[in-house]
């Protein structure tokens, strides 16, 4: 049984690759391809209503059954998300905590300097 | 004639530039960054108090010989709006610093805490759809994105550490431990809310450049107190290792980044890779740890500075 958020994943895996919009069912029949029952067309719509909410798919109400498309492309998201995580956003480091922050290229040299002095003799 | 407002305008004074000055310039804190870390906590609370204590000294001079007792007798000044008939301008001058200095910081940490829980949710949402589990390691997640890059959410309930495919194919097996080790520490010992706290300070305070400096001390302080966490599971090679691997490989592929990211501040760029020299200077040089003798000096240090500032407010006035 997957958790709402993996089930969130997947269908916006689905509205991504998919060309045109689509319907609750179309969705509820690909997450059930593989020989597995897939989860129930209500829950499929609850996912939907919430990823609606959270701004990443629109709805189209003029149609029935309403056609769901994602808002942005997967890649948009993802440059979104690594805008923050690689420190152009104005405040990233407010969000997270980053391992190492963006260097310099002359840093660079003088911690490559530092590596080669590290390594064992 | 009440002189206390004197003692903590001086305290104020060499809280707010050359105690903070000196201790960014010291070495001792790559020796013991905890005990670092609670002398700037220590500092910044007690520079706030003494501020905020010397205006509310000064201008309660009218109203009674302590601030306690003058406080108490603003009141019915207050709601009746009178003055006492010694109150002068610039006592009322004083008077109302303290009040919206008090409000300014206050209210600069709410909304500090607001927009980061804000921003943090909207990028939850967006690991979560655009990220895979790591199914072995529980609270983990792998995006797949060239850079490589790892980081700590920090949640109020819970946080999530991120890691990037580029980054996976940059380390082995020990160096991503090391990795793993440091960015779960952040999350358990919940450095956010420290660095929040200094966060706010510099919000608050955009003209004042020890702000910023006290910012980029703190930050580097708990990556090094995540360091040592790490060096537990790890050699302090491998950590030194993977800290230089990740930043030389982030600051290559600059470029091939968003292309806003060449317009990140020069002094950005400067604060993270000083940061990262030092933590592995400190790595690479094996100097010891700050003995006890020291640790208790400096943490009795900081809590002689948020004591003092405290019993000159409370005290009675001495003439």
């Amino acid at each position: 049984m997957a958790t709402l958020g993996e089930l969130e994943r997947s269908i916006m895996d689905l509205l991504w690759d998919a060309d045109d919009a689509l319907t609750a069912n179309d969705l509820r029949d690909a997450l059930a391809g593989g020989g597995t029952p897939g989860p129930a067309l209500t829950t499929v719509l609850t996912v939907l209503s919430r990823l609606e909410n959270k701004g990443f798919v629109s709805r189209d109400r003029d149609n029935r059954p309403h056609l769901y498309r994602a808002v942005m492309s997967r890649a948009d998201h993802m440059a979104e998300l690594m805008h923050e995580v690689l420190g152009s956003a104005p405040d990233h480091a407010a969000v997270l905590a980053r391992f190492v922050g963006q260097v310099s290229n002359d840093d660079v040299a003088s911690l490559r300097r530092m590596l080669d002095g590290a390594q064992p003799r | 004639m009440n002189s206390a407002w004197i003692a903590l305008a001086i305290l104020a004074f060499a809280l707010a530039w050359p105690v903070p000055i000196l201790l960014a310039r010291a070495s001792w804190p790559a020796r013991a960054p905890g005990t670092a870390l609670l002398l700037w906590q220590a500092i910044a609370l007690a520079g706030g108090l003494s501020m905020i204590g010397a205006l509310l000294s000064f201008g309660l001079e009218p109203f009674g010989t302590t601030i306690v007792d003058g406080l108490r007798s603003l009141v019915p000044y207050l709601l009746s709006g009178g003055l006492p008939p010694r109150a002068n301008f610039w006592q009322m001058f004083a008077l109302s610093g303290a009040i919206l200095l008090s409000a300014h910081l206050v209210l600069n940490l709410a909304l500090t805490f607001v927009r980061a829980e804000r921003s943090r949710t909207r990028h939850r949402q967006l690991v979560s759809l655009l990220s895979a589990p790591m199914p072995e390691r529980p609270g983990m997640r792998l995006i797949d994105h060239e850079a490589p890059v790892a980081y700590c959410l920090p949640g109020t309930t819970r946080s999530v550490t991120v890691l990037s495919a580029g980054l996976i194919d940059l380390l082995d097996e020990e160096q991503l431990r090391a990795v793993i080790s440091h960015e779960n520490a952040h999350a358990t010992q919940r450095h956010h809310l420290v660095l929040m706290a200094f966060r706010a300070w510099r919000a608050s305070l955009p003209w004042f450049p020890i702000a910023t400096r006290a910012l980029v001390a703190v930050t580097t302080l708990v990556e090094m107190l995540a360091d040592d966490r790490a060096r537990r599971d790890v050699s302090d090679e491998t950590l030194a290792r993977s800290i230089a691997l990740v930043a030389s490989a982030s600051g290559e592929r600059s470029p091939a980044g968003p292309s806003s990211i060449l317009e990140t501040s020069r002094n950005a760029l400067a604060a993270d890779g000083e940061s990262a020299h030092r933590r592995i200077v400190r790595l690479t040089d094996r100097s010891p740890a700050l003995s006890v003798r020291s640790r208790v000096f400096v943490v009795s240090c900081g809590f002689a500075l948020l004591v003092v500032p405290t019993a000159l407010i409370l005290a009675p006035a001495f003439s």
